[in-house]
């Protein structure tokens, strides 16, 4: 046990599954010689040679197409975009392809692949390197879609990503990468994928949050009596968790850092309104990005959900 | 061929060229320190080294030729005629900036200079690059699209389409690749089959050529030449300019990939004081001027810094401006 920061942890569980299971190999700009753009896959071209830890060229469509390949035929590729916001040209190969092998092929071929991509803002670049797209890959049935919100879970579901047999988008909250430590075990587990997990119990509201907004929306909750969840899968989404929270308080605020129209908070708010709408006691309030994209530095701060504005989404239900 | 610098271009423009490429390494050294100082915050990607591509290119084009490029821009915007003081702003995210200081570093634009845009996508450009081409084609206007791009960026489908498309309507695109032998850490030989990056083109049908990009003046006459045969042809170009920057890849980037020696090589190429040289060797200027040009280009650098400080920040509710309509 060891109190490690996300991109440790990553490394941590992504050399370890190499050194298990040699069918794992990992592909990307700058991954090998070059350690990636955040250092996660440091050290491992040296360790496990270029044929398994590949220097891509800059074609993103391709090292999805390639991974979808490798993964048919008996490898375990783990695929690295440098940032979410550059693999929109590799939405083709991804929503096209890795997401309806299974389905095409009648389960008679699968894609056991992970793309791994840092994710949302943090690092202060407008735009393409902040892009908080996830709701884009939700609308893909057959790619899971995972979001860590720290060490403890990045590497817990690193590995269950990598042994799903189906294709799974890992989103890496850039502001996480080193913004905190954790106690993380040194030898392997899994976190289920498709399980949320609630970080705080409380019963007067439920606060669902994702990633980087979940260690906002925990210094938000500090004076309430809120259970929150951390969703850790969006698609398949645990909706079981969430229904049942909700049955317990009444009250949800959803907070994501992605603009509002269609960010995936829509689709937790229809599901609770669908099956849970005779808990309710007050309007289903989401926190969000406004609907434009991420810009620059200062005008950031206003961009990214608040403290505040979180904590008046909270006054707002409670006072129903 | 005749070599002599006068025989190229009048003493005043060649000067100008040599003043270009000063106030761009100032430009961009004075950038590097306001991202130590955390006035600029972001990634940042640094133009010092490549000065002759720019300054030589946009030379040989016409004012109202398009000029699109990569991220790595500032220099390239600054050189087609932007004002210094506003792209230092816009790359404070300040509201006097170029782009009302939303889009930083890597997405300038200035439509009264035809400079239609920083690309932070590796090969985005590329075929908005066509797409002008053909409008302009199609207007029946004497305008062409001249668009640069990394070594990095011919490996992206986006330069494949766009080669073929240009060349099979014959549409009036000037591409410039700047080939600086690295995308962040990875050597051209270690992405591309065939890292002559110019030879690619024959699968296209398209000419091309490679010209030593640390030559400010075979920069230029290149691409006047090329420009001239796009206009006259209506049909698709290809220069392969090697450079090499002598920074990181930005300003995260200790490059520790390339060595030393590598670097050294370079640095003794460097194009500014090379054109230098030649001015003086060949009596169109002494040192006491080119270092009056130094000094005015440092306090056009220096007033820049300061206006980007003194200038407001953007209103929170502009973030809501420019989506649509
Ligand atoms: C589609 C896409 N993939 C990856 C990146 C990340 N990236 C930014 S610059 C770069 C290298 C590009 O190299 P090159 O085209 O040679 O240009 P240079 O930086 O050398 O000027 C990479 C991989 C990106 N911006 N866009
Ligand atoms: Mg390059």
């Amino acid at each position: 046990m060891a109190r490690i920061n996300m991109v440790q942890a990553l490394n941590m569980a992504l050399g370890s599954e190499m050194k298990r299971d040699d069918r794992v190999v990992i592909l990307g700009e700058d991954v090998g010689r070059d350690g990636g753009v955040f250092r996660v896959t440091e050290g491992f071209q040296e360790q496990f040679g270029s044929e398994r830890v590949i220097d891509t060229p800059i074609s993103e469509s391709a090292i999805v197409g390639m991974a979808i390949g490798m993964a048919a035929y008996g490898l375990l590729p783990v695929a690295e975009i440098q940032f979410l916001g550059f693999s929109y040209a590799a939405f083709d190969q991804l929503f096209v392809h890795a997401a309806r092998l299974r389905s095409r092929s009648r389960s008679r071929y699968n894609c056991p692949m992970v793309v791994r991509t840092p994710y949302g803002g943090g690092i202060k670049a407008p735009e393409l390197h902040e892009e908080s797209s996830e709701a884009f890959f939700c609308h893909m049935p057959g790619i899971k879609v995972v979001v860590p919100s720290g060490p403890y879970t990045a590497k817990g579901l690193l590995l269950a990503a990598i042994r799903d047999p189906d294709p799974v988008l890992f989103l890496e909250p850039t502001r996480l990468y080193r913004l905190i430590k954790e106690e993380v075990p040194d030898g392997e587990y899994t976190i289920p994928l498709g399980k949320a997990r609630v970080v705080r119990e409380g019963g007067d509201l439920t606060v669902i949050a994702w990633g980087s907004m979940l260690e906002r929306v925990m210094k938000a909750v500090e004076r309430y009596n809120a259970e929150v969840i951390d969703l850790l899968t969006l698609n398949p989404f645990d909706a079981v968790a969430v229904l049942a929270s909700v049955k317990k308080t009444g009250r949800v605020v959803i907070v994501h850092e992605a603009p509002r129209t269609c960010g995936f908070g829509a689709e937790i708010a229809a599901t609770v309104a669908e099956q849970g709408i005779m808990d309710l006691r007050a309007p289903i309030l989401r926190v969000t990005a406004p609907d434009v994209p991420v810009p620059l530095s200062k005008l950031f701060d206003y961009y990214i959900p608040s403290i505040e504005q979180i904590t008046a989404a909270i006054d707002e239900v409670l006072r129903y | 061929m005749e070599t002599r610098l006068r025989a190229t271009l009048p003493d005043h423009e060649l000067l100008r060229l040599y003043e270009q490429m000063v106030m761009s390494r100032e430009f961009e050294e004075s950038c590097a320190e306001q991202y130590t100082k955390g006035h600029i915050t972001g990634f940042l990607h640094l133009y010092s080294g490549q000065e002759a591509v720019a300054v030589g290119a946009t030379a040989g084009l016409h004012v109202d030729d398009y000029i699109l490029s990569a991220y790595r821009e500032h220099a390239q915007a600054i050189v087609r005629g932007a004002d210094p003081r506003r792209v230092m702003a816009e790359l404070f995210g300040k509201a006097t900036g170029i782009c009302k200081g939303k889009g930083g570093s890597m997405h300038l634009f200035d439509p009264n200079l035809n400079f239609m845009g920083g690309y932070a996508i590796v090969g985005g450009q590329l075929p908005i690059a066509v797409g002008l081409a053909f409008s302009a084609k199609y207007r029946r206007e004497d305008r062409l699209a001249a668009c640069f791009f990394g070594d990095g960026a011919v490996n992206q489908g986006t330069f494949h389409e766009s080669l073929n498309w240009a060349r099979l309507w014959e549409l009036p695109v000037l591409f410039i690749c700047e080939n600086n032998f690295y995308g962040i850490g990875t050597e051209v030989h270690r992405s591309s089959a065939l890292a002559s990056i110019h030879k690619r083109t024959c699968g296209y049908d398209i000419p091309s050529e490679k010209v030593d990009g640390m030559d400010v003046i075979a920069v230029y006459r290149a691409v006047k030449h090329a420009a001239e045969r796009v206009r006259e042809t209506s049909l698709p170009y290809f220069i392969e300019a090697t450079t090499y920057r002598f920074r990181g890849h930005s300003m995260a980037d200790p490059a520790k990939y390339r060595s030393a020696a590598e670097h050294e090589v370079w640095k003794a190429r460097d194009p500014i004081p090379a054109l230098a040289k030649r001015l003086i060797e060949e009596e169109i200027t002494d040192a006491g001027h080119l270092e009056g040009i130094l000094g005015n280009c440092r306090t056009v650098v220096q007033e820049a810094v300061k206006f980007a400080e003194e200038s407001p920040w953007p209103e929170d509710e502009e973030v809501y401006n420019d989506i649509y309509v």
